[in-house]
């Protein structure tokens, strides 16, 4: 037992990041059945907006998120507002490709202005842990992480249950026509709602730059992420997404533990498959 | 007292990509009246409604509300001045709440401000949307569902509603009923344009009544001045 408090401890807590990264990509295609191919690239895009940010202007990584998640929001309102609402239509191919387009652009550009090297946002906290017993300990990045993660997570669900945005962005979903005949805009709508999850997004990035290291080319490694948590989780729940989270998390943290370290990525797609193959809709998914 | 012009829609053309359906239609709706347009299936009724309310863009002639041009008004501005639509189908959102639904309809900055006030204005109009309140919307029968479409567009505070086969499929009892509270509401002065396929039903609630056939008006009139036979010929083109 002594054996498996450390990564179900890590994991739980892994399971918060990895559900704030998820959670933009899933809240987009819940609402426009966009599946954002450039979502992990532009969430890296947050972690080297930090870096940048941060060694400009001497302050710590999560000092930056006050100028990172609104950066970010217009990144996402200009991405969805003037490339993806272009191609918005019947089918599903042409968001997807533009999508992708700019997923190698951003991959590109980090690439030029950053050069390949790994970076990582440096904080004390990194190496910081809060001893419980002898034989474990609570990482404070972690646990920073899982706490940042469900804050933001309960943040967007208020926002989506409580306030008009969020009650027009779900109509919109619902039904585009209806909801323009209430009087929603809901091509600015669909920006905002970019806007708001790649808000999401940075915040992730911030946190994933501050955890692990990362390069321009890491973005992909994470969309994977979000993929699995949405297919676990299932898509349009927050619930689904932080469960999603936690299931992949603890499943690679577990094993790891049992298999070695060379079968974490391994254990993970297992889980994923085993979730397809018994419930394709994800375990809080409705269809 | 001069009578005031609601809704004027002149020498109206409506196409979808090459296809034509609405061919210099003209029609005229006063302040506080309840017209009636009738006509077959695909005679252009609901591309009329969809064109004043802005989801098409009229391809010739203009649309005028209370004396300002709204022609090429897209939905949400259409809203804003007034003019609120119950869309065929109800197409009320299925994964928000009955309550939900009802304050969507308070959207537009102009109505927000009194959204509790509309919301027991609907409540005390259709009882069982306050009683299902919390329930989501696909969990409604037909006729709930209606009404709730038809709850959500008055939520607006709206001085014209125009109303798309919302007797479509409903029991007769349910009918009446909604049919019932609609003049009701036109009696507090809202003005009504009904759209209907059921020829008697909607001839007796108009005050004036308009026949389409293939994209144009055909008849129009005070039903009472209209004959039976006249108004079957327009409608099926005899
Ligand atoms: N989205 C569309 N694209 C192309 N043609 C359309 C579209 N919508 C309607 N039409 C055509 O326009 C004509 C008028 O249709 P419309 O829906 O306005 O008729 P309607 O009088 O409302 O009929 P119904 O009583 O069946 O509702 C029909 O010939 C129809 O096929
Ligand atoms: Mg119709």
């Amino acid at each position: 037992m002594e054996d498996f408090a450390q990564p179900i401890v890590n994991g739980i807590l892994l399971g918060g990041l990895y559900a704030i990264i998820a959670i933009g990509m899933s809240t987009m295609f819940g609402i426009v059945k966009l599946v954002n191919l450039a979502h992990g690239d532009l969430m890296i895009l947050g972690s080297f907006l930090s870096l940048s940010l941060g060694t400009w202007m001497g302050i710590g990584p999560l000092w930056t998120l006050l100028l990172v998640v609104p950066i970010m929001y217009f990144v996402g309102f200009f991405v969805q507002g003037f490339l993806l609402n272009r191609v918005l239509g019947k089918e599903m191919e042409p968001p997807l490709l533009v999508a992708f387009g700019v997923s190698i652009i951003l991959q590109n550009l980090l690439l030029m202005i950053y050069t390949p090297d790994a970076r990582s946002l440096m904080t004390d906290l990194a190496v910081k842990t809060i001893p419980i017993t002898s034989y474990l300990n609570i990482p404070v990045i972690y646990l920073l992480d899982a706490l940042i993660g469900v804050a933001v997570i309960t943040i967007l669900y208020l926002l989506f249950q409580r306030t008009y945005l969020g009650r027009a962005i779900r109509a919109a979903s619902d039904d585009e026509v209806a909801a323009r005949l209430m009087g929603v805009n809901t091509r600015n709508i669909y920006a905002k709602a970019m806007g708001i999850a790649m808000m999401s997004a940075g915040v992730a990035g911030v946190l994933v730059g501050m955890t692990f290291t990362f390069y321009p080319h890491t973005g992909p490694q994470y969309l994977i992420i979000a993929f699995g948590v949405v297919v676990i989780g299932g898509l349009g729940s927050m619930k689904g997404t932080l469960a999603g989270g936690l299931i992949l998390a603890l499943s690679q943290l577990l094993g790891a533990q049992i298999f070695g370290p060379g079968y974490q990525l391994f254990c993970g797609y297992v889980v994923l498959l085993i979730v397809l193959a018994v419930r394709p809709q994800g375990i809080f998914g409705t269809v | 007292m001069a009578e005031v012009l609601a809704l004027r829609v002149f020498d109206l053309d409506a196409h979808y990509k090459d296809f034509q359906a609405l061919w210099a239609v003209s029609l005229d709706v006063k302040k506080g009246e309840v017209v009636s347009i009738i006509g077959a299936n695909g005679s252009g009724k609901s591309t009329l409604l969809n064109t004043i309310s802005g989801l098409l863009t009229p391809t010739r002639g203009t649309i005028e509300f209370f004396g300002q041009e709204i022609g090429d008004l897209v939905p949400h501005k259409t809203v804003a001045e007034g003019i609120s639509l119950v869309p065929e189908g109800r197409r009320v959102f299925t994964r928000l709440t009955v309550n939900e639904n009802l304050v969507m309809g308070s959207y537009v900055p102009r109505s927000r401000p009194n959204k509790n006030k509309s919301l027991k204005d609907i409540h005390e109009l259709f009882p069982v949307l306050k009683a299902r309140q919390n329930q989501m919307a696909d969990t409604l029968s037909g006729g709930e569902q209606q009404m709730l479409a038809i709850g959500r567009a008055l939520m607006s505070e709206p001085k014209l509603i125009l109303c798309d086969e919302i007797s479509l499929g409903l029991a007769p009892m349910i009918i009446k009923d909604i049919y019932k509270r609609l003049m009701q509401i036109n009696a507090e002065g809202l003005t009504i344009v009904l759209v209907e396929q059921d020829i008697r039903r909607s001839l007796k609630a108009a005050n004036h009544a308009y026949v389409m056939l293939e994209g144009k008006v055909v008849l129009e009139g005070e039903p009472s001045s209209l004959t039976e036979d006249e108004v079957k010929k327009a409608y099926f083109g005899l």
